[in-house]
């Protein structure tokens, strides 16, 4: 009973922040910051790229590429690690 | 697999991996970029090991290559993160120079590859990781399942 009534107020309490989150959205096309209009008005004369999109992601915001890089090889390295074949276990 | 699959594999496969490579190289003309083309390239990789089976695969697709090829990528991509560091981490230092240096005017301009910057570097350099580290996941894993079922 206990756990419902529980369960039941956090799905109320996560609708009202999701109501609350759709109704004080901006309306579309109104970004809240000038640097919006920034990306898209210097982005090809001070990068070079006629891609806006890779114009942010490896220049205006390349030390986030780098993390998601090194997301992606600690990964990798995790699994290499966990499933290669070891030459100790071949003879089991 | 199947007759059928294998044959759909070898079809489609240099497709799979040229779009891929496509992706990676135009990353700063066209929507992409060094993520999203290498996850289709790792795509084509995880077909070829459901139609042919890991062991095959793995003739001709060694982990230690694999490995090389994601850290040469990721000491590319720092590299390049580094250079420009007279100016700032990350600093486009390219921009106006011979390399990939065309500073286009704005507004749409289709076609124009030689511009960008270290963007295109950066685009295959990241490719580069993509490629081998999702790759190294899926043809690792597969060979330790496939591994698994014999031994049961």
């Amino acid at each position: 009973m206990l756990r419902k009534v529980a369960i039941g107020l956090t799905l109320i309490a996560f609708g009202v922040m999701f109501f609350a989150a759709a109704v004080t959205i901006r309306p579309f096309g109104e970004p809240p910051s000038a640097m919006d209009d920034y990306i898209i008005e210097h982005s090809q004369q001070e990068t070079g790229a006629n891609n806006a999109v890779s114009a942010v992601v490896f220049d205006y915001r390349g030390y986030d590429t780098l993390g998601e890089a090194t997301i992606l090889f600690a990964a990798a390295t995790a699994v290499v690690m966990l499933f290669r074949k070891r030459k100790d276990e071949a003879s089991d | 697999m199947s007759k059928i699959v294998r044959t759909v594999a070898k079809l489609l496969t240099p497709a799979i991996l040229l779009f891929g490579l496509y992706v990676i190289m135009h990353g700063h003309i066209t929507p992409g970029g060094g993520f999203q083309g290498g996850a289709v390239f790792a795509s084509g990789v995880a077909l070829l090991i459901v139609a042919f089976g890991a062991g095959r695969v793995e003739q001709f697709l060694k982990e230690h290559q694999l490995s090389m090829l994601e850290s040469g990528g990721g000491l590319l991509f720092i590299g390049l993160a580094f250079a420009g560091l007279a100016t700032a981490f990350f600093y486009n230092f390219l921009v106006g120079s011979p390399i990939f240096g065309h500073v286009p005017a704005f507004g749409p301009n289709p076609g124009d590859i030689w511009t960008g910057g270290t963007i295109p570097l950066m685009n295959v350099a990241v490719g580069m990781k993509v490629i081998a580290g999702l790759s190294a996941i899926v043809l690792v894993m597969a060979l330790a399942s496939s591994k698994q079922g014999e031994d049961e």
